[in-house]
């Protein structure tokens, strides 16, 4: 397997407006990400997981390491990536067609080709009659398949999504993580996956990035060797249970340090 | 037009009378009209049948629609309407036509903001009809002291509603925009402005009633003949029911330009959720 992306020491660092102290959100990050699979990042909350795929996506620039896609070295925003946020950040005045064009058009690639492309993916994410809906018309879960396709419409390789179901509620989030596989299968893209729920990173992806935090660096990486296709069932089987139990371990004692230092301050 | 109203549930089908559900259909506008039809019998039965003060001061709304159809019949009012009328649209058209450009990119720019900061505070806060004597001086009694003062009235709200829009842009929707690439045109043009629009006409309405004022304060001070004139005259006169059909004028001009507004904002606002209705 090739190697689609790597990032070589990468650190981030921010100074304090505060008092002027620097804050090390990420340290010496490294991370390979084959072609084609799906790698999930967990760690608990502010652990420097949002930052590090900013990072990936070019958002944001690293204070210091390298990130090299296909080997190459790149620096900002790129064609071969596309984001799916963690709110939808749909554009509230654009129907749910025209939020799918988005992406094609701010790369100018506003033509026929991509127009029907936009119509195609968002028939595959389940949206073929909301074409002309506006945002605010549409459910948490159809804002978030929106959102994806928006994504996808862009052909990425190397699709980045952010805690993309954080925000639905329980039975929602099952299906949709169903729905992602089922695309994914169809479109095939390596994917980057933050989320805080083990349960989710063990269930969609084929190695999970355990996240530590302050500095955020990765603590460990899981590589989960289940069937595919993964019906949501597998969810109660033994072998998940223990991939489960495996990173919760990892992740608990520093889950309550952060919890208790939450309360204390 | 979304309806106030909470949809009524299914099982609700209780038998109602016609004019009860004549009522519920219109609710607001028979509420609405029926506070003012009270308001101006009050007032009238005050000024005529009960004389409670003297109807020099308190006049009545028989007198004022009296005195508001002699002045039409005397062409005087027209001509009043006309003077006024060119003052406000063409002090008001003025300071939209620099204010929202000017807004727009004091937002976008962030140190051009910073540069006129204080002299925009200071504008916006001051009253800014206490540089009506300094145009008098400047520019003479004539019709461009009067736009100058209106456009200055106008047009402060305006670009501070259009600077704040473009300031307050929702910034995940920039990131997200960003992120695929977008160039700082595409930026603006496909986020920036669509999201700043309701507010630039939010400024647009505080504007419209700053040129009215200034349109009354500019006649008051400086001027031959318009509506502000005539209540001025009047005033001075004793003379209640012309000063009342100014006013009712000056509320005519203002619900009418307010009115335009929001037929404008309508076109815009097709994507936006209502909830509990429109106003």
């Amino acid at each position: 397997m090739t190697v689609k992306l790597e990032t070589i020491g990468l650190g981030m660092q921010y100074k304090r407006q505060r008092d002027g102290s620097r804050f090390v959100a990420l340290a010496d990050v490294n991370v390979r990400v084959e072609d084609k699979t799906f790698v999930a990042l967990v760690g608990p909350s502010g652990c420097g997981k949002t930052t590090f795929i900013k990072i990936v996506d070019g958002l944001i620039k690293p204070t210091s390491g390298r990130m090299l896609i296909d080997g190459k070295p790149v620096r900002g925003p790129g064609n071969d990536r596309a984001m799916v946020f963690q709110e939808p950040c749909l554009l509230p005045w654009r129907s749910v067609f025209h939020n799918v064009m988005y992406g094609l058009e701010c790369q100018g690639r506003d033509d026929d080709a991509s127009r029907k492309r936009a119509r195609d993916l968002i028939r595959l994410v389940g949206l073929g009659n909301f074409e002309s809906n506006y945002p605010h018309e549409l459910s948490g879960g159809m804002q978030q398949r929106c959102n994806l396709a928006r994504a996808l419409a862009v052909d990425p390789e190397i699709l980045i999504m952010d805690e993309p179901f954080a925000a639905l509620d329980a039975q929602t989030r099952e299906l949709m993580q169903d729905e992602l596989l089922r695309i994914w299968k169809e479109t095939r893209k390596s994917v980057l996956f933050v989320t805080h729920q083990i349960n989710e990173a063990v269930y969609l992806a084929d190695q999970v990035l355990v996240f530590s935090s302050r500095p955020g660096s990765i603590r460990d990486v899981v590589n989960i060797d289940l069937p595919r296709p993964r019906p949501l069932a597998i969810k109660r089987s033994a072998k998940f249970l223990e991939y489960e139990d495996r990173i919760w371990a990892m992740i608990e004692s520093e889950a309550r340090q952060t919890m208790q230092e939450e309360v204390l301050s | 037009m979304a309806e106030s109203h909470i949809d009524e549930a299914i099982g609700d089908e209780r038998p109602r009378r016609w004019p009860a559900r004549f009522y519920l259909k219109h609710e607001k506008k028979i509420l609405g009209t029926l506070t003012v039809v009270v308001f101006i019998t009050i007032w009238e039965l005050a000024g005529s049948v009960w004389p409670v003060a003297n109807p020099i001061f308190l006049s009545s709304p028989s007198r004022v629609w009296h005195a508001g159809v002699q002045l039409y019949q005397s062409g005087k009012l027209l001509h009043h309407l006309y003077v006024s009328g060119v003052e406000f649209f063409w002090g008001y058209f003025l300071s939209i036509l620099v204010g929202v450009p000017l807004g727009i990119a004091l937002g976008w720019y962030r140190r051009f903001n910073y540069s006129f900061d204080p002299f925009l505070n200071a504008l916006y806060a001051a009253p800014v009809v206490a540089f009506l004597p300094l145009l008098v001086i400047w520019m003479g009694v004539g019709i461009a002291s009067k736009l100058t003062l209106i456009f200055m009235a106008a047009i402060f709200p305006i670009v501070m509603n259009a600077r704040d829009a473009v300031k307050t842009t929702p910034g995940a929707l920039i990131e997200a925009a960003r992120s695929f690439q977008a160039s700082q045109y595409k930026i603006f043009k496909t986020i920036v402005l669509p999201s700043a629009v309701p507010f630039i006409l939010a400024g647009l309405r505080l504007g419209a009633g700053r040129a009215l004022i200034g349109v009354f304060v500019a006649e008051l001070y400086i001027a031959q003949a318009g509506v502000g004139q005539m209540i001025a005259e009047a005033g001075a006169t004793f003379n209640t029911d012309v000063v009342l059909v100014g006013v009712v004028i000056f509320s005519i001009v203002g619900m009418i330009t307010l009115e335009l507004l929001t037929q404008i904002e309508r076109r815009f606002d097709k994507w936006r959720p209502h909830p509990g209705g429109r106003v």
